[in-house]
């Protein structure tokens, strides 16, 4: 059986390829300028340069208060799904799955269209609201799969000593959910930073995101400073995963 | 009245989730060129839709990007099925940490936005002088889908009683019959799920096909949805398109249901 161990060999070497070498060449990339000499200028220039920071900013703050919105609204959901008694009529977790079939670009189109037709006007506010409707499953779905496989007995266990129902929630059920909290959060915080398009068409051009300028760098041709901006991003990457991961133990310690 | 209050809370989230959804069906209905505005009912573009799809077929025109897109996610969730599949059980024969090194690696892309890796695989391309174009697309689209087909077989080698498989040499098989008989069946749901995994999110990939796909006109469904909205005004087509989309999944996800319910009631028989 262990000669099987060398058949994950090609898989070794396809991920070198295609994963490993182009992070580096995003590092490569990001110290060369347009000639390929070693400089530290592109980053620096992300430093200095007003139009990045503040997009930068805005994506962050936009991103922040998107996952706190898909924690409020989608942990009541995940809960009651969870939940035997409040969930007898099989509404399913597969519905909330569901249109992530439908094509994302598509979706964001009608839900735009949908707020001029209610008249909303494109900004701010709905860009947030769309937001959370593109990654709302994702928040959903993990804190579900967590609350699913906890073991119910904790619950029993402080009713019996005398815990009222919230004190059972929050003393009990929350801590022991933080992990599916984390990857939740995980899943949803750093695609919001990364968007684009999507908050193009949530606000009509007027708000952009850090993917977008990313994009748009990289299709004018400024290879160097787009991976510059690639890289900012992948060092935020590193942290909120490291983040997540710790929270993530904690939580598991937790449970033992 | 608290599962009340739970039901309702439950629909009404369900509710502002499908509205987006229901008004691109409802005005699937309509002639109307401009989405929202109702002209009374017809399937006049139902009909545009299908002879569309039949008359114009060149590059550029929405059936090549159907047939792309259809194309690159079939070639692509079998290759990263075969590839998962069998990277998994050679992962699974390695020690811990030769097995958490392979763990950590494929969930680099897991973990990656979907921008950093289309920008990173964008600068691959350059950097290797690879044409862009189909099979650029087809690369990165089996990048970014087998990670989750290793992640959906790997938990069922962990269930798989691995006597069976020495029994089957036992009994004289040869070991490359003993994997076809009695190993690949054990791990096809977890193959099959991972398979229909990479096949929705290549249906789905629009910022790594739009990095990848180089500047020989190569449109997917997504990178055609996003030109046509940024030349202002979606192609009409569209809707019926999506109709027929959220249609076939829905019966699709109804007939598995039900047949679930069926096999698991005659199990419980």
């Amino acid at each position: 059986m262990s000669k099987r161990s060398s058949w994950a060999l090609p898989y070794l070497v396809f991920l070198i390829i295609f994963v490993v070498l182009p992070l580096l060449l995003i590092l490569m990339y990001a110290l060369q300028d347009a000639e390929g000499q070693f400089t530290l200028a592109n980053v620096m220039n992300f430093f200095s340069d007003k139009d990045s920071l503040c997009t930068f900013a805005v994506s962050i703050e936009v991103a922040i208060e998107n996952t706190v919105l898909c924690i409020l609204l989608g942990y009541p959901v995940a809960w009651i799904l969870a939940n035997k008694e409040l969930n007898r009529s099989a509404v399913t977790i597969v519905l909330f799955i569901l249109p992530m079939w439908i094509n994302a670009l598509m979706r964001t189109l009608a839900t735009a269209e949908l707020f001029s037709m209610l008249g909303f006007t494109l900004g701010k506010g709905t860009l947030l609201f769309g937001m959370v409707y593109d990654y709302i499953p994702f928040m959903i779905y993990p804190i579900y799969n967590t609350l699913c496989k906890m073991d119910r007995s904790y619950d029993d266990a402080a009713r019996d000593l005398g815990a009222n129902g919230w004190q059972v929630f929050w003393k009990v059920t929350l801590p022991l959910s933080k992990p599916g909290i984390a990857s939740g959060a995980l899943m949803v915080f750093m695609p919001t930073v990364s968007t684009f398009a999507i908050s193009e068409f949530l606000t009509n051009n007027k708000i952009k995101l850090f993917g977008t300028i990313i994009q748009e760098n990289i299709n004018s041709s400024l290879w160097n400073y787009g991976a510059a901006l690639s890289l900012v991003m992948l060092v935020i990457i590193g942290i909120t995963t490291l983040m997540s991961n710790r929270s993530k133990a904690s939580g598991e310690a937790a449970v033992i | 009245m608290k599962k009340l209050f739970a039901q309702l809370y439950v629909w009404l989230i369900l509710l502002l989730l499908y509205a987006p959804i229901f008004f691109i069906v409802i005005f699937s209905f309509t002639e109307s060129r401009v989405l929202g505005n109702w002209t009374g009912f017809s399937t006049e573009l139902y009909g545009n839709l299908f002879h569309n799809l039949i008359q114009q077929t060149g590059t550029g025109t929405l059936t090549a990007a159907i047939w792309n897109t259809l194309i690159i996610a079939l070639v692509a969730a079998s290759a990263s099925t075969i590839l998962g599949t069998v990277s998994a059980i050679g992962i699974f024969n390695m020690n811990a940490r030769r097995k958490n090194a392979m763990m950590f690696l494929n969930n680099i892309p897991m973990i990656n936005p979907d921008v950093i890796t289309g920008v990173s695989l964008f600068l691959l391309f350059i950097f290797l002088h690879v044409a862009q174009g189909y099979t650029s697309v087809t690369l990165a689209h089996i990048s970014i889908c087998t990670p989750y087909v290793l992640l959906s077989v790997m938990p069922r080698l962990y269930q798989m009683n691995p006597n069976t498989y020495e029994a089957a040499l036992d009994l004289g098989a040869t070991p490359s019959q003993a994997l076809w008989k009695v190993m690949i069946p054990q791990l096809r749901p977890g193959m099959i799920s991972g398979f229909i995994l990479a096949f929705t999110m290549s249906i789905d990939d629009f910022a790594v096909t739009f990095f990848t796909r180089g500047t020989v006109g190569l449109d997917t469904l997504s990178t055609y949805i996003y030109t046509d909205a940024r030349k202002g005004g979606l192609t009409p087509e569209l809707r019926p398109l999506m109709t027929l989309i959220f249609a076939t999944v829905l019966v699709l996800l109804i007939v598995i249901n039900i047949r679930q319910r069926r096999s698991a009631a005659i199990q419980k028989n």
